[in-house]
């Protein structure tokens, strides 16, 4: 009865050791934006979610063959409002190229985020991600954040902060070149 | 009569828990929803998105909203995450059962292991040999001589 319980105890010791050793490496590993940063191609996360614009849901899967600019932004985000006509403007040139903007609202309220599109006009499809879920997967660490998902769901560019004009535009064209 | 006192006591404990209930205040709320960007609770918080939580919540509480319906439309917008401590319910309920489950076990373990080593500490006093009446002479020699 002592051996067993002795070896229970360690038994769960080592149980909590490897636990704490995964979530370390799992953390080291990082999300999208670093493996980015490291030069590593690699696939955009994937999501489905409620659209605000409209009924229904949309997938990032479903846009696969086009070059998605993926926008991360909140309505009690100033810069998000400096940003918007930049990004609904890009998608108006572009959109007959086979590029998608496509804005993801999250940690906002829905009526708030529905109210931003309107004041600010936006034209792109939008989603809302109620939970944040999408957010750690981007590693995402504020808003706006915008990246660029190539033809073949790979993620591109990364661009954290406010984008410009001369930089959407570049990453535009550089994502258009790329057969 | 101790029945009748153990009753009113309960009504007393009682009634103030389900006016907050029903007429909850923005600073007893501010401390049981967190902030979503900032992941601590709203009392805590000044970002942008804390303020508007403030907000909402205000108008619903004058709207006449009880504290569980206001939680409930702040998890359907943010998720579960919004509420600082899980509701006691469903699966969540575990987390209120685990604890207290640890703690009423802790305590039964402590209590068995005190009671084991009274127990061997008795037998062991008892196991021990009588003094050799011989030694204990000579013992009460000594202890006279230093008295002296």
């Amino acid at each position: 009865m002592k051996r067993a319980s002795q070896v229970l105890a360690v038994g769960v010791v080592v149980a909590m050791f490897g636990l704490l050793a995964w979530r370390l490496v799992d953390k080291a590993e990082g999300g999208a934006a670093s493996a980015l940063r490291e030069g590593k191609l690699v696939d955009a996360p994937g999501f489905t979610l409620p659209r605000l614009d409209r009924p229904g849901e949309l997938s990032l899967a479903s846009l696969r063959g086009k070059i998605v600019v993926l926008n991360f932004w909140a309505s009690w985000c100033q810069p998000c409002k400096e940003e918007t006509p930049l990004l609904d403007r890009a998608w108006r040139t572009y959109r007959n190229r086979g590029v998608v903007v496509l804005g993801v609202d999250a940690r906002d309220f829905r009526g708030d985020a529905r109210r931003f599109i309107r004041k600010y006009g936006i034209t792109y499809p939008v989603v809302h991600d109620a939970k944040g879920s999408t957010l750690a997967d981007y590693e995402l660490t504020g808003f706006p954040e915008t990246f660029i998902v190539g033809r073949d769901g790979r993620l591109l560019e990364h661009f954290a902060g406010a984008v410009s004009a001369q930089e959407l535009g570049s990453g535009i064209e550089r994502a258009l070149a790329r057969r | 009569m101790r029945l009748l006192a153990l009753g009113l006591a309960a009504l007393a404990l009682a009634a103030p828990a389900l006016a907050s209930q029903e007429r909850p205040t923005l600073s007893e709320l501010e401390s049981e929803v967190i902030c979503p960007t900032c992941k601590s609770t709203l009392d805590q918080s000044s970002s942008p998105i804390a303020s508007r939580m403030r907000a909402f919540i205000s108008t619903r509480i004058a709207a006449g909203d009880s504290k569980q319906q206001i939680k409930d439309a702040l998890v359907a917008e943010f998720g579960q995450a919004v509420l600082a401590a899980p509701p006691k319910e469903g699966f969540n309920l575990l987390a209120w059962l685990i604890p207290l489950a640890l703690l009423a076990g802790g305590g039964i373990a402590v209590t068995l292991a005190a009671r084991r080593w009274r127990v061997s500490a008795s037998e062991a006093q008892s196991r021990v040999p009588p003094l050799d009446p011989k030694a204990e002479a000579r013992l009460d020699d000594e202890l006279r001589s230093f008295d002296a």
